[in-house]
């Protein structure tokens, strides 16, 4: 490579942002493809990344910018078009070879040893050595560097990761890709698992890297992100690059939507309905406590009334909604619906009752990821089209079709396995089980997690459709916006407590954003 | 694919700016406007990819077939003895494919049953007792399939009630079962009186055994349980994923018991077909049962980690075993050598499935890259 990386100067850098962009171009795609039985995931892409800067992919659900990154780490590998890798092409074999070139990556779908401690996850692979041993020591004090550099020290190396939150385990992976002496770090949708005072803290770690000259590419669907930390942008739709090298700040939102979609699409929430209309409760929750999770919470939800509980990642929230639900037994405290109180600790009861629940983890706690998406769609439902316990495929067939097209479900083929979906694809099939039969209560765990800007407004409508037919709906949701948008009333938690309840329209998001905040501090204790 | 002149900052001399503007996204969409292949094949799409692998088994069953003819041409040439050999063969299948039908469903459950040997051998003896055999041929099938069952739900309870893990709680059930056995019988062979019970074992419809008969409508059984009922979709989910499927409102532990009873079961109906075939039952009766159902099952294509498998995988597995056996037998080869070749055939069977499989994919998805662009 020629470019001897003018430091300023000569180049007119006026119309990039300033702190950015003077770094050598480590990565150049030129005509990536890569197809897949009956889909053309990657058509044509190129993408020019440079050392230190961040450089944003965007792209509607299953435009290919995981298929991308896959090729990039070695685990998929290109049926045409070159990678040069710090000005030479690099054919990467596998993710090995990716790694030792300087090629870290954290994927959508969290690929960690749930049986192993975070140090050996951290190092999985690449163990400090000695004579054959590895140094579980060194590797211990290594991580416990790693992480508190990561802002969580707090996380003990020698805890199983499978005892790990959901966003514990995502730093667990930043923390190994940060193991490797890497030049490039590709995140995956890295924030779709965080909270908004964790976003921050990945963010300040990004600058640190960028700081030291390693490149990012990093993916998200919210816009928001893309402007705060983003340097370029690389647009994909449909496996194509459709715009390269955007300045991210600056490109407004309409031209980077048309460009993924080629429409314009407002990102926008349904209009509640005036007034919810005052009936009698169908959830109520009294006392509800588990040790260490969560004590004392009580609230309710009326047939047609949207409400959202806003708190931190580890704020047990997910806890909550799974003990409502019947998938962890109370310690204390009842659940009722329509009055009749639920038996305690059981799936069963809570579903017969009328109640379903869309998971946090999509992959551990949602699908079946070999079976195809019409399989998965009517899990929870195949029993009520069955007769006599034989099942009935075309109706699950033709409800699964439905849900796919309510949903813009994409390939919209409901034969597919739903392994062959991208991620905010599969997301859609865990939310759109529960559009199916007679449920009367959702508890909704991020539902837009990883759906793309179009698709969420439908999912919004949808969900908003459910409440106008007199669906309750529990909606979980890091995304304050989300959770004011959507929902008509408004539950606080901090710490595993109620600390605020009101309706959407009295509070804003700072409002909200300090009551879920103000505690956190105890957390963390002195460094 | 060298269409990339127009695109934005791949070519472009090192001494523009670094931030060009952006490229008008009509003009790098109409460089390659080309259609995105979408829909299935046929190989595709639901079960295909196990009617693909079975289609494999076939083809195993024939090359040994063949190598039966070559071996032996001088049989062969004569079509009756093909015929009866045939049958030879599928009576030998038959006990071993019923057990296997029920370890098909733990298997894809995720669970497994090592103690299926035991059960059948338990249910035998229990069945063939003298006080057992005053009550008739109805007492004997009837003691022979309560007992399997109810084997089979204490091993159900311990797994998914008791959390034992399905390895240990069934090897526990493996020593415990044939000790009971051994108990009952007082380590004697047990002669079965009961002609009704030895007929099952001579009796021939049609020019057909009625062991046949029984492992088809096993098999025809066991296909419907899985494929067209709710008990078959729980254990494609519970195996698949064991969260999903409780978070979806399934039973998760009382469907795991159920297959474990399910297994007993099929134990019970084995054992009175073993019987009929010895005239008598014993402790040690159907030895390593467990090895070869759960070899035949693995060699079909169930996964051993749950959440797939078929079947007709199942019983072609068990036909290419008892084929096996059989082509050893008509070549006077010893049994030493055949075990040999057995677990060769395992460890091939399982190779060859998983190389052609992707092969095969590969060469297709290239091919319609191809024909697509
Ligand atoms: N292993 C696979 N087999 C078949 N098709 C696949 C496979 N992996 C991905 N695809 C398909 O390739 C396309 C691109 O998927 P990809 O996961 O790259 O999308 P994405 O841009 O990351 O979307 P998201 O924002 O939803 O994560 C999709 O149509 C997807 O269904
Ligand atoms: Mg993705």
């Amino acid at each position: 490579m020629s470019t001897e990386s003018t430091p300023s100067g000569d180049s007119p850098l006026v119309e990039a942002p300033a702190d950015t962009v003077a770094g050598e171009v480590v990565l150049r795609l030129t005509d990536v493809v890569k197809t897949f039985p009956g889909v053309r995931a990657l058509d044509g892409v190129q993408l020019e990344v440079r050392a230190g800067e961040v450089h944003c992919l965007l792209g509607q659900n299953g435009a290919g910018k995981s298929t991308l990154i896959k090729v990039l780490a070695g685990v998929h590998r290109p049926d045409s078009g070159q990678v040069q890798w710090r000005g030479e092409p690099a054919h990467f074999a596998n993710p090995q070879a990716a790694m030792r070139a300087g090629i870290a990556t954290i994927y959508q779908e969290l690929d960690l040893v749930e049986d192993l401690s975070v140090a050996e996850n951290a190092f999985l692979g690449h163990e400090p050595k000695v004579a054959g041993f590895v140094r579980r020591g060194h590797m211990a004090r290594r991580t416990r560097e790693i992480l508190s550099r990561l802002g969580h020290g707090e996380i003990p190396p020698g805890r199983m990761v499978r005892a790990l939150p959901a966003a514990g385990k995502q730093v667990v992976s930043m923390a190994r890709a940060l193991s490797h002496e890497a030049r490039l770090i590709i995140m995956d949708e890295p924030s779709a698992v965080l909270a908004h005072d964790e976003v921050d803290n990945l963010f300040r770690i990004i600058r640190e890297l960028t700081a030291q000259g390693i490149a990012v590419i990093y993916i998200s669907h919210r816009m928001e992100e893309i402007r705060e930390i983003g340097d370029r942008v690389t647009v994909l739709k449909d496996g194509r690059t459709t715009a390269a090298n955007l300045p991210a700040r600056e490109t407004p939102t309409r031209d980077l939507v048309a460009r993924m979609t080629g429409r314009n699409i407002e990102y926008v929430f349904p209009d509640r309905p005036t007034a919810p209309a005052a009936a009698a409760d169908l959830l109520r929750v009294e006392g509800l406590s588990r040790t260490g999770e969560f004590a004392d919470v009580s609230l309710s939800v009326r047939p047609g009334e949207i409400v959202g509980i806003a708190g931190l990642v580890g704020s047990g929230r997910s806890e909550l909604l799974e003990t409502i639900y019947g998938a962890r037994r109370a310690e204390s405290g009842t659940v009722r619906m329509g009055g009749r109180p639920l038996r305690p600790g059981s799936v069963g009861a809570a579903v017969r009752a009328g109640m379903g629940m869309a998971p946090e983890e999509r992959k551990s706690q949602a699908l079946l990821l070999g079976e195809p998406i019409h399989r998965n769609v009517t899990l929870a439902t195949f029993t009520r089209y069955a007769r006599l316990g034989f099942t009935n495929a075309g109706r699950e067939r033709a409800e699964a079709e439905r849900i796919a097209d309510e949903l813009q479900l994409r390939p919209n083929d409901v034969r597919r396995a739903v392994r062959t979906l991208s991620g905010g694809n599969q997301q859609k099939v865990v939310v759109g089980r529960w559009l199916l039969g007679d449920t009367r209560l959702l508890l909704l765990d991020e539902p837009t997690r990883g759906v793309d800007v179009g698709a969420r407004a439908e999912l919004y409508r949808v969900i908003r459709g459910l409440a106008a037919q007199g669906v309750g709906v529990l909606l979980v949701s890091s995304e304050v916006p989300e959770v004011l948008g959507l929902a008509d009333r408004v539950l606080v938690m901090r710490e595993g407590r109620m600390v605020r309840e009101a309706p959407a329209g009295e509070l804003d998001e700072n409002t909200v954003l300090d009551l879920v905040m103000a505690g956190s501090l105890m957390e963390g204790a002195p460094a | 694919m060298s269409e990339s002149t127009g695109t934005a900052t791949p070519d472009r001399p090192a001494d523009l700016p670094a931030q060009s503007p952006p490229v008008d996204p009509a003009v790098t969409a109409s460089l390659k406007e080309k259609p995105r292949a979408g829909g299935l094949s046929f190989w595709q799409g639901d079960g295909g990819e196990g009617a693909k692998r079975n289609l494999g088994l076939i083809g195993v069953l024939v090359v040994l077939v063949v190598i039966g003819a070559a071996t032996r041409w001088d049989l062969y040439s004569n079509p009756d003895w093909v015929w009866g050999n045939t049958l030879t063969i599928l009576k030998l299948a038959s006990v071993v494919g019923v057990v296997t039908v029920g370890m098909t469903f733990v298997i894809i459950g995720g669970g497994i049953d090592l103690s299926v040997g035991a059960i059948v051998a338990l249910a035998g003896v229990w069945a063939t007792t003298l006080a057992t055999q005053s009550y008739g041929a109805g007492g004997m099938i009837f003691t022979a399939i309560v007992v399997g069952t109810a084997v089979g739900v204490v091993n159900g309870v311990l797994i998914s009630y008791g959390r034992l893990v399905a390895f240990i709680a069934t090897l526990a059930m493996m020593v415990a079962a044939r000790g009971l056995a051994a108990q009952i019988s007082g380590k004697q062979t047990q002669v079965s009186n009961n002609s009704f019970i030895n007929g099952i074992a001579s009796t021939d419809v049609l020019g057909i055994p009625l062991l046949v008969y029984i492992l088809a409508a096993v098999v025809a059984a066991g296909w419907v349980l899985l494929n067209r009922t709710t008990f078959g979709r729980r254990t494609v989910a519970v195996g698949g994923n064991p969260e999903a499927a409780r978070l979806a409102g399934i039973n998760v532990r009382r469907h795991t018991l159920l297959l474990y009873a399910l297994s007993g079961l099929c134990c019970g109906i084995a054992a009175i077909m073993l019987t009929a075939q010895a005239n008598s039952a014993q402790a040690a009766m159907a030895n390593l049962y467990e090895l070869d159902a759960i070899a035949a099952a693995i060699i079909g294509g169930t996964l051993l980690s749950g959440g797939r498998g078929t079947i007709v995988g199942s019983l072609l597995g068990v036909l290419i075993f008892s084929t096996i056996t059989n082509l050893f037998a008509i070549n006077g080869l010893s049994t030493e050598a055949q075990n040999m070749v057995k677990g060769g055939i395992i460890v091939g069977a399982v190779l060859i499935q998983q190389v052609q499989f992707r092969s095969v994919t590969q060469f297709f998805g290239r091919q319609k890259a191809t024909t697509s662009g």
